[in-house]
């Protein structure tokens, strides 16, 4: 009995330090490469694409543009956003979790296939868009098979 | 005669090419590819050249086509040249994409390179034009043996000296490697003579005593640093330091920062200019005074058989559309917004300008209210690694010992983390380079005094710090962003096999100038 009032006593402590971490985690903590894969849509929106299509989605405009994604017709297209996050355009950088991976200059940030559809979810639904259809990850998947050979598991 | 007497006569008599081909072959310059800036000259009469961008690249340009006769014009977005090769000083400000304002308020004579800041001894393209340009240039100093190598998760988060991990990691080395060689282990590779030099190489190299050991002792207190160092007068003998233990080493994978220094780009010596990198870009923009249009931004660019024509907007009266007009254009605008302008190029080219990403980088300048580094930790110059976010901190390699405030580099951000403190406020980034830093150095929390971040995709001008090629795309597009397409050539750092450095500008101008050149003289067009 004292063991299981000791375990339950622990298992609190473990909860509420997990909701203190998660509470901390929009503020303070950044990620690194491992816990990013706890990122949801909204945490990846904050802590990687509005450096560039800024904290209002609204984008930016200097000797270039980063498209706005808020009235953006292009939005319609969900598979357009996965393709973009997946791929790259022009000098945005792709996101994709490679089979192989990438040489290029430094490692770069990695984004699962369920989080590109959460984060496409996300955008759609917020900002002032409402789309009422969602991407899947299978969808997101589907869209790149080189990097996902067929025996392997999701 | 001596040799240098008649490498002059051959220089006299047969021109600079021939002389380059005696010194080859007297063994001197069979060194470097770089053969000097190029002295073009015989431009056809009456040829002009449109160049964009007054960064490193569009200026190199432009200085040498309009000493070889070309009438030049240079377009450039901001109001100042010198693009990414650049200076915030105290009384600059600084507005990034979506308005963020910074008043940089450092202290007179305090400044940070927000790009580029050092420069290798063998990048002799852009060390020729500060000679030319008359820019003074000092020491970088990237290696410093008193700086530490700190990890969050290894020796409870207390920063190490570098020369400690340094000593100790290659002390552990040695005496490994001279116990197998002692066990006859190295028997079949390795003669006995060789055997009998690399064990005595080896206790040199790890610093080990007469028994091959890595031991406390004078030896290795003289690599690795001592508890009491040795001093004058009474009770001025020395105390050895304890080695750290292999394990202890291996495990904080401090070591794993210990070949920085080694490689090509960061071997001594390392040099700046005097008064920041950004000396380099205004002593271009003062040579080139008068041929710069500022606040100049590219909006379309086309060419015909006889011309390109370059549409403009004046940034501070948008909508205002200007063209200029040359016979050739040298378009040094990064890919990150080239892709995004009109442009009737070949597809092949086109394609090319659209593959490559643009990587993001952060850098923090923090203004501290002494030299505490120096005062209190003996840190003069060279850099800091650690695993926290700010992965970087550098101090300053001028002005050592001088008393009063201090600007310090507090992060040099790569990779994921600089996505993230891209995404903040430029206050933001500021406040957690501070808090981080103070990790390292507790200081921090009562001498910082203001600071200023720069996150590269936010700057208007390059929206990305540099261009990101991955292999697969420099196979596939690489030669066609270089060929000269028409009357178009480009020209970059992103056209270079030096991603991010200024020689890679510099070296791309140049060689895209005198393929340019050439085709001018043979009067032609594509």
């Amino acid at each position: 009995m004292k063991r299981l009032a000791l375990h339950l006593c622990n298992t609190m402590l473990l909860l509420g330090y997990a909701a203190f971490a998660q509470a901390q985690s929009s503020d303070n903590a950044l990620y690194t490469r491992s816990t990013l894969r706890d990122a949801n849509g909204e945490a990846v929106f904050r802590h990687i694409c509005q450096g560039c299509h800024m904290p209002d989605a609204k984008g930016a405009t200097g000797a270039g543009t980063y498209p706005a994604l808020t009235g953006n017709p292009r939005l319609v297209s969900a598979q357009y956003m996965a393709a973009t996050i997946l791929f790259g355009r022009h000098d945005m950088p792709s996101f994709k979790t490679s089979a192989t991976p990438n040489h290029s200059f430094f490692e770069d940030a990695k984004l699962s296939d369920a989080q590109i559809a959460e984060v496409i979810n996300y955008i759609r639904t917020h900002f002032g868009n409402h789309y009422s259809d969602s991407i899947t990850a299978a969808e997101v998947t589907a869209m790149h098979p080189q990097d996902n050979p067929p025996n392997s598991t999701p | 005669m001596t040799r240098r007497d008649l490498l002059r006569m051959i220089g006299v008599t047969a021109g600079g090419a021939a002389m380059y081909q005696a010194m080859s072959s007297l063994g001197l310059a069979a060194e470097s590819p770089y053969q000097g800036t190029p002295t073009l000259h015989g431009a056809p009469r009456g040829a002009s050249v449109l160049i964009l961008g007054a960064g490193l690249a569009g200026m190199v340009a432009a200085y040498e086509m309009r000493q070889a006769g070309y009438k030049v014009q240079v377009l450039e977005c901001n109001h100042r040249p010198g693009g990414r090769n650049w200076t915030l000083r105290g009384g600059d400000t600084y507005t990034e994409l979506g308005g963020f304002t910074q008043h940089c308020q450092f202290d007179r004579g305090l400044y940070i390179n927000p790009g580029p800041w050092r420069i290798p001894y063998h990048h002799r393209g852009i060390l020729d034009y500060c000679k030319k340009l008359g820019v003074p240039l000092e020491p970088f100093v990237q290696i410093n043996h008193n700086a530490y190598l700190h990890s969050a998760d290894a020796f409870g988060g207390k920063p190490q000296r570098y020369r400690t991990i340094n000593a100790d990691y290659r002390g552990h080395v040695a005496e490994l490697l001279a116990k197998v060689t002692q066990q006859g282990k190295l028997d079949a590779p390795v003669s006995k003579d060789d055997q009998a030099l690399l064990l005595d190489s080896l206790r040199q190299w790890g610093a080990l005593d007469k028994n091959y050991a890595y031991a406390a002792g004078p030896g290795t207190s003289n690599r690795r640093g001592y508890d009491k160092p040795p001093g004058g007068g009474l009770s001025a003998k020395p105390v050895d330091s304890q080695p750290l233990q292999l394990h202890d080493v291996l495990n904080s994978h401090l070591w794993s920062s210990l070949t920085e220094g080694e490689m090509y780009e960061f071997q001594t010596t390392l040099l700046q200019p005097v008064g920041g990198m950004g000396r380099i870009g205004e002593a271009f923009g003062h040579a080139l005074d008068g041929l710069i249009r500022y606040n100049a931004k590219v909006t379309s660019i086309q060419q015909d058989e006889h011309g390109v024509t370059a549409s403009y907007e004046d940034t501070r009266h948008p909508g205002s559309v200007q063209k200029a007009r040359a016979d050739w254009c040298i378009c040094t605008i990064p890919l990150s917004i080239l892709s995004q302008i009109p442009m009737n190029v070949s597809a092949a080219m086109a394609d090319a300008i659209g593959a490559v990403s643009y990587a993001a980088t952060v850098k923090v300048g923090l203004q501290f209210k002494r030299r505490f580094w120096e005062e209190d930790e003996d840190i003069y110059g060279g850099i800091t690694a650690t695993d926290l976010p700010i992965n970087t901190i550098s101090y300053p390699s001028n002005d050592f010992n001088s008393r009063g405030k201090g600007v310090l580099l507090g992060g040099y951000i790569w990779g994921l983390n600089a996505y993230e403190f891209t995404a903040m406020t430029p206050e933001e980034r500021v406040r957690r380079a501070v808090e981080y830093g103070s990790q390292i150095h507790p200081q921090y929390k009562t001498e910082f005094e203001n600071g200023i971040a720069v996150a590269w995709h936010r700057a208007p001008f390059t929206m990305g710090c540099f261009a990101s090629w991955s292999e697969e795309a420099r196979d596939k597009h690489y030669d066609n962003l270089c060929q000269i397409d028409g009357r178009i050539a480009l020209a970059g750092e992103h056209a270079s096999y030096l991603p991010a450095w200024q020689e890679g500008a510099v070296t791309s101008a140049l060689d895209v100038i005198g393929r340019l050149h050439q085709r001018a003289v043979a009067g032609g067009a594509a």
